[in-house]
């Protein structure tokens, strides 16, 4: 079930969810900057209920899951990574862009959120060759100024 | 402590401040419509971005391997429906079965 998916069955039980933009992050700014630690792409997407509305519950519930496995399966690494061999013998480095293609498949909303999406692809596959890495990534937030037009 | 380490604990202080800034500065208060807009093509623009560059890209070379396979298996558990663990495995396995052969 994806974020839109879910706003909506909330709407339909009649439990509207979902906060617009950034005042999801409401509150005194010690507890904003420690709840700030919590986004990250994954818990972003996954409190993306659409249009630009976030469900801070759902971004902060998903960010200590989150974290809570980062540090644990560092810690299993860092004691028993040697156990697992090569990680590229199991396809763990396909399993990264799988997980941002389906957290994708549920945030592409209407004709300019998936031009928007294809433009930062297009940039950021452009741009591998002659930056350092994780530039282009940064650089392909660029495509998101299409939101400027109205 | 060890230079390694205390290039740790600066970066990391830095990532923490950088997290920080943006809902300490803008609090509660709802952005102009514009940027609002912006920001909502974010989640897309940058998990399309992450998804070619993880897809394609070692270091700075754009390469073609078995992680491709591995994505053709996601796209496809993704058209079925499938949930999300089952995408990524799928991903993972097909990469895996590929690279074995």
């Amino acid at each position: 079930m994806d974020g839109r998916e879910r706003a909506r069955t909330d709407l339909g039980r009649g439990r509207p969810r979902g906060y617009p933009r950034l005042a999801a992050l409401g509150g005194p700014a010690w507890k904003r900057a420690l709840r700030a630690q919590l986004i990250v792409d994954e818990s972003w997407a996954i409190g993306h209920l659409g249009g630009g509305r976030f469900d801070p519950a759902r971004i902060l519930g998903a960010g200590i899951v989150l974290w809570l496995a980062w540090v644990g399966s560092t810690a299993i690494g860092v004691l028993a990574g040697d156990l697992i061999g090569d990680p590229l013998t199991l396809g763990l480095d396909a399993a990264f862009p799988a997980l941002f293609l389906a957290l994708l498949a549920g945030q592409v909303e209407g004709r300019r959120g998936l031009a928007a999406a294809l433009s930062g692809a297009a940039i950021a596959l452009l741009l591998v060759p002659f930056v350092p890495v994780g530039v282009p990534i940064v650089a392909a937030a660029a495509a998101c100024l299409l939101g400027l037009r109205r | 402590m060890s230079r390694a380490w205390v290039l740790v604990v600066v970066v990391g202080a830095a990532t923490v401040a950088c997290k920080a800034l943006g809902p300490v500065a803008i609090g509660g208060r709802a952005l102009p419509a514009a940027v609002s807009r912006v920001v909502a093509l974010l989640a897309p623009t940058l998990l399309a971005a992450l998804v070619v560059v993880s897809t394609f890209a070692t270091g700075r070379e754009l390469v073609v391997d078995a992680r491709v396979a591995g994505m053709a298996a996601a796209v496809t558990a993704l058209v079925l429906r499938a949930p999300i663990l089952v995408v990524v495995a799928s991903a993972a396995v097909v990469a895996a079965l590929v690279r074995a052969v």
